[in-house]
C-alpha cells in the first residue's frame, strides 16, 4: 500500500503559493511516478528523426521508468517498458539498436518490437529436465505497453488508456506552434546531457517563467543588446499545463539593425568582438525570434533564433534531474544556415550564454528551501490566473503549471 | 621529434594552468588567431553529429565568450584543476596531437568533483599556436553547468 503523501493546506490565493514541500517530498515524489508518469498524461519518447529505421528501438524514460520505443518491421511506432518479464532485468541496455528481436541479456528471454515476449530460453527444459510448466503462457507475460501517438515527428507515449487522445491532449494552439517549427524533415545535430541538482518541477518552472529571462541570463544587456525593442507573449492552454511563449526582434528583418541597436556601442570593450552567432535568419517569416514551447509535464520545444532544440526533463531523484537535449535542424539547410545553427548553439545547452545560468538555479533554490517546511513560495506576477497575456513580466504560465498538477495529483 | 614533444607538452601544460590559475586572457593567447575551438561530447563525435556546447570559430569568438564569463554570465565561484597528460604528437610539423585530460572542479564552499575527463585533439601552427581544438569530453552528462573552459 503506498502511503498518501501529506501536503500542508495549498496556501492562496489562488494558484499563487507553492509549497516548498513539493520540490522536497519523497511521497510526493513517488505518488507523481505513479499519478503522473504511469498516469492519465502523455510523455515525450523520441523524435521520430532519432528512430528513422524499420526493425529498430531506442531506450527513453517516462518519469523514472525505462521505456523501449520501436518501430516494427512495417514502421510502426511502439512502446513498452524496457523491464523483461521475468526477473525485472533491462531489456536493453544502451541506447539502442536493430533486428526483429530484443533479448535480455540475464537469461535471454526476448520480445518482438511490440513488446509481445516471444522466446523463453530452454523453455522445454534440457534434456527433458526443468524448464517452464506445460501452463505457462507468453502471451500473459510481458513488460507493460504504452499507446504510441506522434505530432510533428515527435514521439509521444502514455500508459493510461483513458487519456484522451494526443491531438487533444496538445489541443489547436500547441499543435500550430509545434507545426511551425517542425514542418519540414529532421536533420539531428548532436545530443547535450546536463544533470541538474534539483527536483524535475524546477526546471520546468524556470522553462515557463517569462519574468526570470532579462533579470537572470544577461548576456543580450551586457553586450548592449538589448535597445532592440521587442514585442511578445505568454498563451496557456485551457488545462494550465501548456503554454508558448514567444518573443519577437523587431530589427530581425535587418541585420545591421544589431550593429545601429548595440553592437556599435559607445563603449566599445562591451561589444562583442565577432556577433556572427546573433545574427539570426528569419527562418519562418514571421520575424518570432523565440518560442518557447512546454508540454506538460516535462516537454520542452525551444526555437532561439536558429538554435533548434528538444529539451527532455527527466526525474532522476527527488532532487536530481537529467535534462536531455537534442539539438536539429532540417535535411534542406543550406550550409550558411547550417552553421549557424552550430555557432547559436552557444546560446543555449549546458554552457549557453543564455541558458547556462538555468542549470544551477535550480539548485539555489533546492539549498534555499533546506529549512523552510511549511513556508511557500509566491508566483503573483501578473495577478492569480492563468490566462495568455502580452509581455513577459508576468508567472502566468508558472501558476498553471500547478494548475495541471494539482489536478492531475488530485492535491 | 623530442623537441616537438616537449613543445606541444609545454603548450597543453600553459593552456591548463592558464585556466586553474583563472588567467584566461592568457589562455586566450595561445591561440592562433583563426582557431577553431570546440567542447563535444564523445557521443557527438563518434555519431558524426556536429553539435558542440562550446564553438568558437576564430579567437574573436573564443575572446567573446571569456568577455561573457568575466561580465554576463552568473554562476558560482569555482576553478578547475588540471591534470594533463603527456601528448601523443601524431604528425609534424605543424603539429597534430592528442593528449588524455582530467578535470577536477571545485567549488568555493568546498567541494571537490571530477568534472570532465576526455582528450584534448590539437593542432598547431609552425609557431605552436593552437589552430584547432577539440575538448572530447567522455562524460557524457555534464552537471549542473558547464562555464569554465575545459
Amino acid at each position: 500500500m503506498q502511503e498518501q503523501p501529506q501536503l500542508p493546506a495549498w496556501p492562496g490565493p489562488g494558484l499563487t503559493r507553492v509549497p516548498y514541500e513539493v520540490y522536497r517530498d519523497p511521497a510526493l515524489y513517488e505518488a507523481e511516478q505513479e499519478r503522473l508518469f504511469r498516469g492519465p498524461a502523455w510523455h515525450f519518447l523520441c523524435m521520430e528523426a532519432e528512430l528513422p529505421e524499420p526493425a529498430s528501438w531506442r531506450t527513453t524514460h517516462v518519469g523514472e521508468t525505462p521505456v523501449i520505443v520501436s518501430r516494427d518491421g512495417q514502421g510502426a511506432l511502439h512502446a513498452f517498458e524496457n523491464r523483461c518479464a521475468h526477473r525485472g532485468a533491462l531489456i536493453c541496455l544502451g541506447e539502442g539498436g536493430r533486428g526483429r528481436r530484443i533479448q535480455c541479456v540475464y537469461h535471454a528471454w526476448n520480445y518482438d518490437l511490440e513488446g509481445n515476449l516471444r522466446g523463453v530460453a530452454f523453455e522445454g527444459g534440457i534434456d527433458g529436465a526443468g524448464g517452464m510448466p506445460a501452463g505457462f503462457d507468453k502471451a500473459r507475460h510481458g513488460p507493460r505497453k504504452l499507446r504510441v501517438a506522434a505530432w510533428c515527428g515527435l514521439v509521444f507515449g502514455t500508459f493510461s488508456p483513458d487519456v484522451p487522445g494526443l491531438e487533444d491532449w496538445l489541443g489547436p494552439e500547441i499543435r500550430a506552434r509545434l507545426a511551425r517549427v517542425l514542418s519540414k524533415p529532421v536533420r539531428l545535430l548532436g545530443r547535450h546531457r546536463q544533470m541538474l541538482p534539483n527536483n524535475w518541477k524546477l526546471y520546468v518552472e524556470n522553462v515557463k517563467d517569462t519574468y526570470h529571462a532579462s533579470l537572470l541570463h544577461s548576456f543580450f544587456t551586457t553586450f548592449r543588446l538589448n535597445r532592440l525593442s521587442q514585442e511578445g507573449g505568454v498563451e496557456v492552454a485551457g488545462s494550465g499545463g501548456h503554454h508558448v511563449s514567444w518573443s519577437r526582434m523587431l530589427t530581425d528583418r535587418a541585420s545591421d539593425d544589431y550593429e545601429k541597436g548595440g553592437l556599435r556601442s559607445h563603449k566599445e570593450d562591451f561589444a562583442l568582438a565577432d556577433p556572427r552567432l546573433i545574427r539570426g535568419r528569419d527562418e519562418f517569416g514571421d520575424g518570432v525570434s523565440l518560442q518557447m514551447v512546454t508540454v506538460f509535464p516535462t516537454f520542452v520545444s525551444q526555437q532561439q533564433q536558429n538554435a533548434l532544440a528538444i529539451r527532455h526533463v527527466v526525474p532522476k531523484g527527488v532532487d536530481r534531474t537529467e535534462l536531455l537535449w537534442t539539438c536539429y535542424g532540417f535535411e534542406d539547410d543550406d550550409p550558411e544556415l547550417a552553421e549557424l545553427r552550430l555557432l547559436q548553439a552557444n546560446l543555449v545547452g549546458p554552457a549557453g550564454f543564455i541558458s547556462m545560468e538555468d542549470g544551477a538555479v535550480g539548485g539555489f533554490v533546492r539549498r534555499g528551501v533546506a529549512g523552510a517546511a511549511g513556508l511557500a513560495g509566491v508566483v503573483e506576477m501578473g495577478g492569480a490566473g492563468t490566462e495568455s497575456q502580452r509581455g513577459r513580466a508576468t508567472e502566468t504560465s508558472v501558476r498553471g503549471f500547478w494548475k495541471a498538477w494539482r489536478a492531475v495529483m488530485g492535491l | 621529434m623530442s623537441g616537438l614533444q616537449d613543445a606541444v607538452d609545454g603548450v597543453l601544460a600553459r593552456y591548463a594552468m592558464a585556466i586553474d590559475d583563472d588567467r584566461l586572457e592568457d589562455w586566450l593567447e595561445l591561440f592562433a588567431e583563426d582557431c577553431c575551438y570546440r567542447i563535444a561530447a564523445r557521443d557527438n563525435v563518434e555519431a558524426g553529429l556536429p553539435v558542440s556546447v562550446v564553438y568558437a570559430d576564430g579567437r574573436a569568438m573564443l575572446a567573446d565568450r571569456v568577455a561573457a564569463l568575466r561580465r554576463a554570465n552568473v554562476f558560482e565561484a569555482q576553478r578547475y584543476r588540471h591534470v594533463v597528460g603527456r601528448a601523443l604528437v601524431e604528425a609534424g610539423p605543424p603539429a597534430a596531437a592528442r593528449a588524455g585530460y582530467h578535470v577536477a572542479r571545485i567549488m568555493r564552499e568546498g567541494d571537490l568533483m571530477l568534472f570532465s575527463a576526455g582528450e584534448y585533439r590539437a593542432v598547431f601552427d609552425e609557431a605552436l599556436r593552437i589552430s584547432e581544438m577539440t575538448v572530447v569530453y567522455d562524460n557524457a552528462r555534464i552537471d549542473t553547468l558547464l562555464a569554465l573552459p575545459l
